[in-house]
C-alpha cells in the first residue's frame, strides 16, 4: 500500500527556504574561520609569519601546522590508510592546500586576515602528469613518509592473468584502446562546511557538518582527536547535495574543531566554490588501456586492462579497505566472457586528494566507461552494429546468480529485455536510417549505446570495511501509543528523499500511512551506528534494515494482538495491515490499536516486554546489481565541433521501486552528470600545477539548456535476497550515461575514421579530433 | 553606512559595511537563510532574489545598492500558511531534491512567469539558464514551472 508515487515530505521546508543547511546554523557568539591556501603545487615552506593577522582587531586565533603539531593533529589519517596534512608543516603538495586557519568575528574579517599572513615558499618541481610520476628522477612528493623515494602508492590486480593472456594469444580478433577518464569534481551546489562547538564545561564537542557519513566521522574524530566518542556529537543537517564529495573528513573540519577548542567559542568554516573545486575530493582521473579479445562473429572472450590511477598528493580515496581501486573489477560489465584481468597502479601527483566521488559506486563509472567504449571499438573493428554486438554477448536471465570472471556474484537481471525496450523506445532502426541519410548529406549524427551493470550496497562486513568499520547499518523503530512511528537510520540523505521513501518502507511493512512515520537521520546522538550514504548503498543496506526492523515490530505486535484477542499467536495471520485470527478478518487489530494496547495495562505473556519497538543491524549478504540500457542521440556541427544531445533514452532496472517518482528524479540528475562529464567538465592543470578549472567560469556544469528532455523506461528484476527486492539506483545514471554520450559522438565522427576521443568533448576538442589533432 | 531595505514587505534599517553583499545581508544580518550561496563567480543562481520585482543574483549586488529597494526572497513568496503556485509546482512535479538550488530556482521561475505567463518548454529552459541544479537534471523543474503556469502563474 505504501510503495508508489508519493510527494516528498522534505519538500515542505525546502520550498519555503526553511531547510537547515550547515551555513544556516548560527550559534551564540559563533566565530568564523577561513583557510589560507597554497599558491604553489609543490614548495617547501620556509617560514610563516602570522603576527599581522593576529593583530587584526577582529581576529581571535591563527592556527598553523605548528600549532596543530603540538596537538598531534597536523596530519590526519585518510580513508585509504594514508595520512593527509591538515595544515602543511614541511611543504605544500598541491595548489590550494591548507596552510593556515584564521578565526575571526565575522566571515569578512577572517578573509581580510588571510591577506595579512606572510608565507615564504621555496618552489619545487611538481609532478603533474601521472604518466611521469614513476619516472626516474621524478620529484618525490611524499618525503614525509619514512623511506619513501618514489611516487608509487599501490599495485593491485584482479582476475585470472594466465587464462586471460592465453585467450588473447589465440583470439581471432583483438582490439586495444587507450582512454582517459579525466579528473572531474562532484561539485555539489552546497560546498563543504562545518560548525564546531566545544563545550569546555561538559567536555562535549558538537559538530554540525554536511557529512554523508556522520557516524564514521564521529568515530574518526574520537580516534584522531583523542576525545571520548560519547562526548562527540556529529549532526549532519540538510545537505545541499553530496555526490560523494562529502564522505571524507577535510582539513577545514579539523581546523574548525581546533578553533573552537582554542577560542572556547563555536567556529563556523564554510569553503567557497573555488576552494571546493581545488581541495575537496576529485573524481576519476584514470588512465586506462583496455583490450578486448573476440571471435570473428563478435563473441567476446576476454578483457584485459591496465590502469594508471592519479590519486593526488595524499591517498584519500574513499573505498572499502581491501579495494584500493574500488570495485573497478566489475569491468567485465554485462557480458558473458571467459576470463578477465586488470592491473591498477596508483601514483602520487601534486594535486588534491580524492578519486572516489561523484556517484562512482567505488570506481564503477570508470569500469563501465571502459567496457562500453571497448565494445564500440570492437564493433567498429568487426563492422557490426553496436546494439547487435551487445545483444550477442549479454548475460541471459537464466545465468543469474552469475559469478563474473573477477569474482562478483550478480544477483539478478534480464538484460536482453531491457536493451530491447530501449531500442524500441528510441526507434533504433529508424534512427540508423536517419543517420545514413544525414551522412549522405554530410551531416554528423551519432547514436551511442551503453549497457551497464552496477554493483551497489557495500557491503558484506566480512569483505568490506572502511578503516576497520564494517559496512553494516543499524535501524531503530519505535511505535508511539497512538500508532505513529519514528524510524532512526544511519544513512544520511543529501536530497535522495530518504525521509519519504524510508517512511514508505515502514508503511508498507506495518500497514500505516507513510505520513505517520518520522524518519530521523544525521544526528549521531539520535540514530544507530552505520556507515552513511554513498555508493547507492542506502536502499540496499539501510532500506533492508528498515524492512527488517519493521518486521521485528510486526512480530512483537503479533504477540500483543494475541493477548488482546486471547488467542494463540500461531492462530494469527497478517492481512491487509492487521493481525487477525486465521479465517476471521473481523477480529483484526490494526497496528495503531495494538500499539495502544502494548502501552496499556493489558496483561502480556511471559517474556513480552510491552511497548512496540525494535532495533536491528543489517549485514548485507551481497551487493545489489541494478542495470540499465541507455541510448543517446547527438548532432555534431562539423564546422564548430558543437555537440547537441538531441535525445536520451534510459531504461533502468533497480528491482522493486519504492517510489518511482523519486527514482526518476535520481536518474534525471545522473543523466545530466553524464552529459556534463562527457561534454563539458574537466579539472585541467598547467605544467606548474596551476588549477585551470577552479571556478564555475571554467569548470562547466550543464544548465537547463544543455540537457534534453529525458525519456525513461523501466523493467523490474527484484534482488532475490533483499528483504523488499529493491536495489540501489542513485548512481546508475551517472555510471551508465557518459559512455552513451561519448559513443554517440564517436559514432557521429565515424566518417572521419575516428574510433575514440577522450572526454570532455567540448567543441574545441571535437573540432581538433576532426582535424586529426587530438588533444 | 546605513541602509533602508524592505524585505518581504518588512522595512529594515541597518548599519552595514559598504562591501557587504546582499546575499550576506539577507542571510547573516536578517537570518533569512532560504537564499543560498553556491558559487563565487555569479554563475549558479542559488542566491536569486527579486529586487524591485526583477530577478537578481544577490551575491552580485551590494546590500548598499539595494538601499531604498524592495527585496523578495523565497520566505516572502507566500502568506503565512499558503504557497505560491511556483512553490506548489515544484512539490507537485518533484522539481527539487537536495533543495539547495530551489529557493533561487523558485524566484527565477516566479520572475519568468511574471514576464511570460505561458512560456514554451524552450522559453522555460532559456529563462532558467542562470540557475544551476546538480540533482534534478532540470526536466522536472521545467514541468514544475509548466504546472505553475497552468495553476496561477507568478501568483
Amino acid at each position: 500500500m505504501s510503495f508508489g508515487r508519493m510527494h516528498r515530505k522534505e519538500d515542505a521546508r525546502f520550498i519555503r527556504g526553511r531547510g537547515t543547511y550547515v551555513d544556516d546554523v548560527k550559534l551564540p557568539g559563533m566565530l568564523h574561520g577561513a583557510v589560507l591556501r597554497s599558491p604553489y603545487a609543490h614548495a617547501r615552506i620556509v617560514s610563516i609569519d602570522t603576527s599581522a593577522a593576529e593583530a587584526h582587531p577582529k581576529v581571535r586565533a591563527v592556527i598553523t601546522g605548528a600549532t596543530l603539531g603540538g596537538l598531534n593533529l597536523a596530519w590526519m589519517p585518510t580513508l585509504s590508510n594514508d595520512v593527509q596534512a591538515v595544515l602543511a608543516t614541511d611543504k605544500v603538495r598541491f595548489q590550494g592546500q591548507e596552510v593556515a586557519f584564521v578565526v575571526a568575528e565575522d566571515r569578512y574579517a577572517a578573509r581580510d586576515a588571510l591577506e595579512l599572513i606572510e608565507v615564504e615558499y621555496e618552489p619545487l618541481d611538481a609532478v603533474i602528469d601521472a604518466r611521469t610520476a614513476l619516472d626516474d628522477g621524478a620529484p618525490v612528493i611524499r618525503d614525509d613518509l619514512e623511506g619513501k623515494a618514489d611516487n608509487h602508492i599501490f599495485d593491485w590486480q584482479a582476475g585470472d592473468k594466465a587464462r586471460t593472456d592465453e585467450l588473447f594469444e589465440r583470439a581471432e580478433v583483438t582490439v586495444a584502446q587507450d582512454m582517459i577518464y579525466p579528473r572531474v569534481h562532484p561539485a555539489p551546489l552546497e560546498t563543504c562546511g562545518a560548525v564546531a562547538d566545544f563545550d569546555k564545561v561538559t567536555g562535549k564537542l558538537t559538530v554540525w557538518c554536511g557529512t554523508q557519513a556522520p557516524h564514521a566521522h564521529r568515530t574518526l574524530y574520537a580516534m584522531v582527536a583523542g576525545l571520548p566518542e560519547h562526548k562527540i556529537r556529529v549532526i549532519s543537517p540538510d545537505i545541499g547535495g553530496g555526490f560523494g564529495g562529502k564522505v571524507g573528513i577535510y582539513p577545514g573540519y579539523v581546523c574548525a574543531i581546533v578553533g573552537s577548542i582554542v577560542t572556547g567559542r563555536s567556529v563556523k568554516w564554510m569553503e567557497d566554490r573555488s576552494e571546493n573545486l581545488m581541495s575537496t575530493s576529485f573524481a576519476r582521473d584514470y588512465h586506462m588501456r583496455g583490450e578486448i579479445a573476440a571471435d570473428r562473429d563478435g563473441r567476446i572472450r576476454a578483457i584485459r586492462v591496465k590502469v594508471l590511477a592519479d590519486h593526488g598528493a595524499f591517498n584519500g580515496t574513499a573505498q572499502p579497505t581491501k579495494f584500493p581501486a574500488g570495485f573497478f573489477h566489475v569491468f567485465t560489465g554485462s557480458y558473458d566472457l571467459e576470463a578477465a584481468h586488470c592491473e591498477v597502479t596508483g601514483v602520487y601527483t601534486n594535486k588534491a586528494p580524492g578519486g572516489v566521488a561523484y556517484a562512482c559506486s567505488f570506481r564503477i563509472t570508470e569500469a563501465v566507461y571502459l567496457v562500453e567504449r571497448l565494445m564500440d571499438v570492437l564493433a567498429a573493428e568487426l563492422g557490426v552494429d553496436p546494439a547487435e554486438l551487445r545483444m550477442r554477448n549479454l548475460l541471459e536471465p537464466d545465468q543469474f546468480p552469475y559469478t563474473s570472471p573477477t569474482g562478483w556474484e550478480y544477483d539478478s537481471g534480464d538484460y536482453p529485455r531491457a536493451l530491447r525496450l530501449a531500442l524500441d523506445m528510441a526507434g533504433y532502426d529508424e534512427l540508423r536510417a536517419e543517420q545514413a541519410a544525414k551522412r549522405a548529406r554530410g551531416e554528423l549524427m551519432g547514436i551511442g549505446i551503453s549497457f551497464f551493470t552496477e554493483a551497489v550496497g557495500a557491503g558484506p562486513r566480512k569483505h568490506m570495511d572502511i578503516l576497520g568499520l564494517g559496512m553494516a547499518d543499524g535501524a531503530e523503530l519505535r511505535v508511539h501509543p497512538t500508532g505513529k512511528a519514528v524510524l532512526r537510520v544511519s544513512c544520511q540523505s543529501q536530497g535522495q528523499g530518504h525521509e519519504t521513501t524510508f517512511a514508505q518502507i515502514v508503511g508498507q511493512e506495518l500497514g500505516i500511512p507513510a505520513d505517520d512515520v518520522e524518519v530521523v537521520h544525521g544526528d549521531t546522538d539520535q540514530t544507530p551506528f552505520g556507515l552513511g550514504t554513498y555508493g547507492s548503498r542506502s536502499t540496499p543496506v539501510s532500506g533492508a534494515a528498515t524492512a527488517v526492523v519493521a518486521r521485528k515490530v510486526r512480530d512483537r505486535a503479533k504477540l500483543v494482538a494475541a493477548a488482546m484477542l486471547e488467542a494463540s499467536p500461531d492462530d494469527l495471520e497478517w492481512q491487509e495491515g492487521r493481525w487477525s485470527v486465521v479465517g476471521d478478518p473481523s477480529t483484526g487489530k490494526s497496528l495503531a490499536e495494538i500499539a495502544l494496547a502494548a502501552h496499556s495495562n493489558l496483561e502480556l505473556p511471559e517474556g513480552v516486554e510491552g511497548h512496540l519497538d525494535a532495533v536491528t543491524v543489517y549485514n548485507p549478504p551481497n551487493l545489489t546489481y541494478p542495470f540499465g540500457a541507455y541510448i543517446c542521440v547527438v548532432d555534431v556541427d562539423p564546422g564548430t565541433g558543437q555537440v547537441k544531445v538531441r535525445r536520451f533514452v534510459a531504461v533502468d532496472d533497480c528491482g522493486v521501486r519504492i517510489n518511482p517518482m523519486i527514482v526518476e528524479g535520481q536518474v534525471h540528475g545522473g543523466l545530466a552528470d553524464g552529459v556534463g562529464m562527457a561534454l563539458m567538465q574537466v579539472m585541467a592543470f598547467d605544467e606548474d600545477g596551476n588549477h585551470l578549472g577552479a571556478s564555475f567560469m571554467d569548470y562547466l556544469l550543464p544548465t537547463s539548456m544543455e540537457c534534453p528532455s529525458w525519456e525513461l523506461g523501466e523493467t523490474v528484476s527484484p534482488s532475490p535476497f533483499h528483504p523488499i527486492g529493491a536495489k540501489g539506483v542513485g548512481e546508475s545514471a551517472t555510471v551508465g550515461s557518459p559512455a552513451a554520450v561519448v559513443n554517440a559522438v564517436v559514432d557521429a565522427l565515424a566518417p572521419y575514421g575516428i574510433r575514440h576521443a577522450d572526454m570532455p568533448l567540448t567543441p574545441a576538442n571535437v573540432w581538433r579530433t576532426i582535424e586529426g589533432r587530438p588533444f | 553606512m546605513r541602509v533602508e531595505i524592505t524585505v518581504n514587505g518588512q522595512p529594515h534599517s541597518r548599519e552595514i559595511e559598504p562591501r557587504l553583499l546582499l546575499v550576506h545581508f539577507l542571510r547573516d544580518t536578517l537570518s533569512l537563510t532560504g537564499t543560498h550561496v553556491g558559487c563565487d563567480t555569479s554563475s549558479c543562481g542559488a542566491c536569486t532574489v527579486l529586487l524591485d520585482g526583477e530577478a537578481v543574483k544577490s551575491c552580485t549586488v551590494l546590500a548598499a545598492q539595494a538601499d531604498g529597494c524592495a527585496v523578495t526572497t523565497v520566505e516572502g513568496l507566500a502568506g503565512a500558511d499558503g504557497l505560491s503556485p511556483v512553490q506548489q509546482g515544484f512539490r507537485q512535479c518533484h522539481g527539487l531534491q537536495c533543495g539547495f538550488c530551489t529557493p533561487g530556482m523558485v524566484m527565477a521561475a516566479t520572475a519568468l512567469l511574471a514576464e511570460q505567463p505561458d512560456p514554451t518548454e524552450q522559453e522555460i529552459r532559456n529563462g532558467l539558464k542562470g540557475n544551476m541544479c546538480r540533482c534534478t537534471g532540470y526536466q522536472m523543474i521545467v514541468e514544475s514551472v509548466q504546472w505553475a503556469a497552468a495553476n496561477g502563474g507568478a501568483k
